[in-house]
């Protein structure tokens, strides 16, 4: 049994003759520890795929699972626990808190955490040297450059250790040198058993991954690179 | 890393917000601490002024006295069946349960007696209490000296009989030497020879009696009904009355002013909280995508509440402290225009450091800042987080 599973899952934005389905009855598997790339056009509903396999936008219909557990089943507030002990989230712009130190900033998933202060920290340092960037743990996201607020925000992502990583067009802003550095650490992630799901526009990020969910207009359709490995949609 | 030091940083960064949240606060609890700490050393104030006014409670013979007088022609009146007062039981009033707001007890024995073949009122009292039941009082020469048969003399009886400072008076055969004379007062006591009381018991020939006794105890808190009523049980042959007209017109425009204040209080702290609310929701509005990114990494709405309503509370703590500062000053200011006129506005009117004011101000501050925080609190804590997210 797949460790992600999306069963018949459809969003709708709107109501009546407004109403537009961004994700249309969809069903796929990810095993635990794939690197998935979902690729797509503007508006074909890859963001919202990615809100929603976040457990942060409740779809109209379908179930989303992880590990077993019907996450939509779960209340907001359990949600939020889902959120904090399952994934690590990657934004587009990284979205680093501009009054926070880099520490602090990844620090911040463990902020609701009971634990020693020493011990978050601690967790902090090691997802920082993770990502090369124990040095600048003192700054504050303005004085570093874009590459290494990336490098934050992935540090922020995996500092809990989830065993799943969201990322939203992870390297959507950076130069062809620091995506390369990027993917490559994402790369070892993965390698080290975190399931990665990454939106993102660049081929040559998702050449990166093991399998490629390509969307239009809500649904998937076949990925030319590997026929075998696309997953059919079933149109409502 | 906790949600406090994430509220301390985000009050850090937000100066200007978090200063009008403090501003807010902080006039709404100065108001209200001034107008309380102001009510409160005027009532204080005049208090202690009506101290100055002398005796307020008055013990005389039970008598059943019939009045006669009508259409305001006085007749004359008919008393029989008097209770006798003897002095020694004035002793007791020393033990009622409100003794400690007993500022001074004055017997006094009346009695007429001949003086230059001329009528005349006699008063005995002790002079040891007159500072406190006779405050007013001015007089030439000086009180009738304790082991001295001497006399003070009513301006006017001091007239009438002749008298000067220096000059003996027989009364009754008994002589006695004028020690001094009463500017007037206005009062009765301008027709009234004084005395000790021993001596006025001697040449009265009522030893250990007394006509009527004076007692002044009007105090912070007085409770005079209840004085009153205290002294009557121990003095059951008594009459004892409470000279209440002053206190209580004095009582009733304090206690005009102490609503009006109230109100007045309760409007500046409500427009204190508005400030906070909209301060606060403004702020809400702005953090939306930063709540969406705490929401997205596992906090929960509880958690983000927390973020808002311990960021209030820190402004509501230092606006408590501030409030109860700036409070306490403006009503020092204030006294020098209210509490006197003249060359003596404002002397003498102290405003004491109330730990319990200090304690209100800061927990109102901490009330109204979290109140008025509760709702942007909550609002910031139901927003959608896929919502959030979008306004990155």
């Amino acid at each position: 049994m797949s460790y992600i599973r999306i069963d018949n899952l459809t969003k709708q934005y709107g109501e009546g003759e407004a109403a537009v389905l961004a994700i249309r009855n969809m069903n796929f598997g990810i095993a635990s520890g794939e690197l998935i790339a979902i690729m797509g056009e503007s508006g074909s509903g890859k963001s919202t795929l990615l809100t929603v396999m976040g457990a942060l936008n409740s779809p109209a219909s379908g179930k989303y699972w992880v590990d077993q557990i019907d996450v939509y089943a779960l209340g907001h507030e359990e949600r939020a626990d889902f959120r904090r002990n399952y994934l690590g989230f990657v934004f587009q712009s990284f979205h680093l808190i501009p009054y926070l130190n880099v520490r602090e900033n990844v620090m911040l998933p463990l902020t609701p955490v009971k634990a020693k202060k020493g011990e978050k920290r601690a967790m902090a340092d090691d997802a920082l040297r993770r990502v090369g960037l124990a040095s600048k743990a003192g700054r504050l996201p303005g004085q570093i450059s874009g590459g290494e607020q990336e490098r934050v925000a992935i540090a922020r992502a995996l500092v809990n250790r989830p065993p799943i990583l969201l990322a939203d067009e992870p390297t959507g802003n950076l130069d062809t040198k620091t995506t390369r550095e990027i993917m490559d650490l994402l790369k070892a992630l993965n390698s080290d058993g975190m399931t990665i799901i990454m939106v993102t526009h660049n081929p040559e990020c998702a050449k990166y991954a093991g399998r490629i969910l390509r969307l239009s207009d809500g649904l998937l359709v076949p990925d030319h690179r590997d026929e075998e490995t696309w997953v059919l949609c079933r149109p409502a | 890393m906790t949600l406090g030091d994430i509220a301390l940083r985000n009050l850090r960064r937000r100066k200007s917000k978090a200063a009008f949240v403090l501003i807010g606060l902080t006039i709404g609890v100065s108001a209200v601490v001034a107008f309380i700490s102001l009510v409160e050393a005027l009532t204080h104030n005049i208090n202690n002024k009506l101290e100055e006014y002398g005796a307020n409670i008055l013990i005389v013979p039970k008598t059943e006295n019939l009045p006669m007088s009508y259409g305001g022609l006085s007749l004359g009146g008919v008393l029989f069946d008097m209770k006798e007062i003897h002095e020694e039981e004035l002793a007791k009033i020393r033990e009622i349960e409100n003794a400690q707001n007993v500022a001074a007890v004055g017997p006094m024995l009346l009695g007429a007696v001949e003086v230059e073949s001329r009528k005349a009122v006699l008063a005995g009292m002790d002079f040891k209490s007159i500072y406190q039941l006779r405050p007013w009082w001015k007089f030439q020469g000086r009180l009738p000296d304790a082991d001295q048969d001497g006399v003070l003399a009513g301006m006017e009886a001091a007239r009438v009989l002749g008298l000067d400072v220096g000059k003996s008076v027989a009364m009754n055969g008994r002589r006695l030497v004028v020690s001094g004379i009463l500017d007037a007062t206005g009062s009765q006591d301008d027709h009234i020879l004084f005395t000790h009381l021993a001596t006025a018991q001697s040449i009265l020939h009522k030893e250990g009696r007394i006509s009527l006794a004076e007692v002044a105890a009007l105090c912070a808190g007085c409770p005079i009904e209840e004085m009153v009523r205290q002294i009557s049980e121990i003095l059951p042959e008594a009459n004892v009355m409470a000279i209440k007209q002053v206190v209580e017109g004095r009582m009733e425009t304090l206690n005009h002013f102490r609503k009006a204040s109230y109100g007045l209080s309760a409007i500046v702290a409500l427009v204190g909280a508005l400030v906070v609310l909209v301060t606060m929701m403004g702020s809400v509005r702005e953090r939306t995508a930063e709540i969406g990114i705490f929401r997205a990494v596992g906090f929960r709405s509880g958690h983000v509440m927390k973020i808002i309503l311990l960021e209030a509370g820190i402004v509501s703590v230092l606006a408590g402290i501030m409030g109860y500062l700036i409070g306490i000053g403006a009503t020092k200011i204030a006294l020098l225009f209210f509490a006197g006129e003249g060359a003596h506005a404002g002397h003498g009117v102290e405003v004491p450091f109330d730990p319990w004011l200090a304690g209100a101000a800061l927990a109102l501050a901490i009330l109204l800042g979290l109140a008025a925080s509760f709702y942007p609190a909550r609002v910031a804590a139901r927003l959608d987080p896929c919502e959030a997210l979008r306004t990155l």
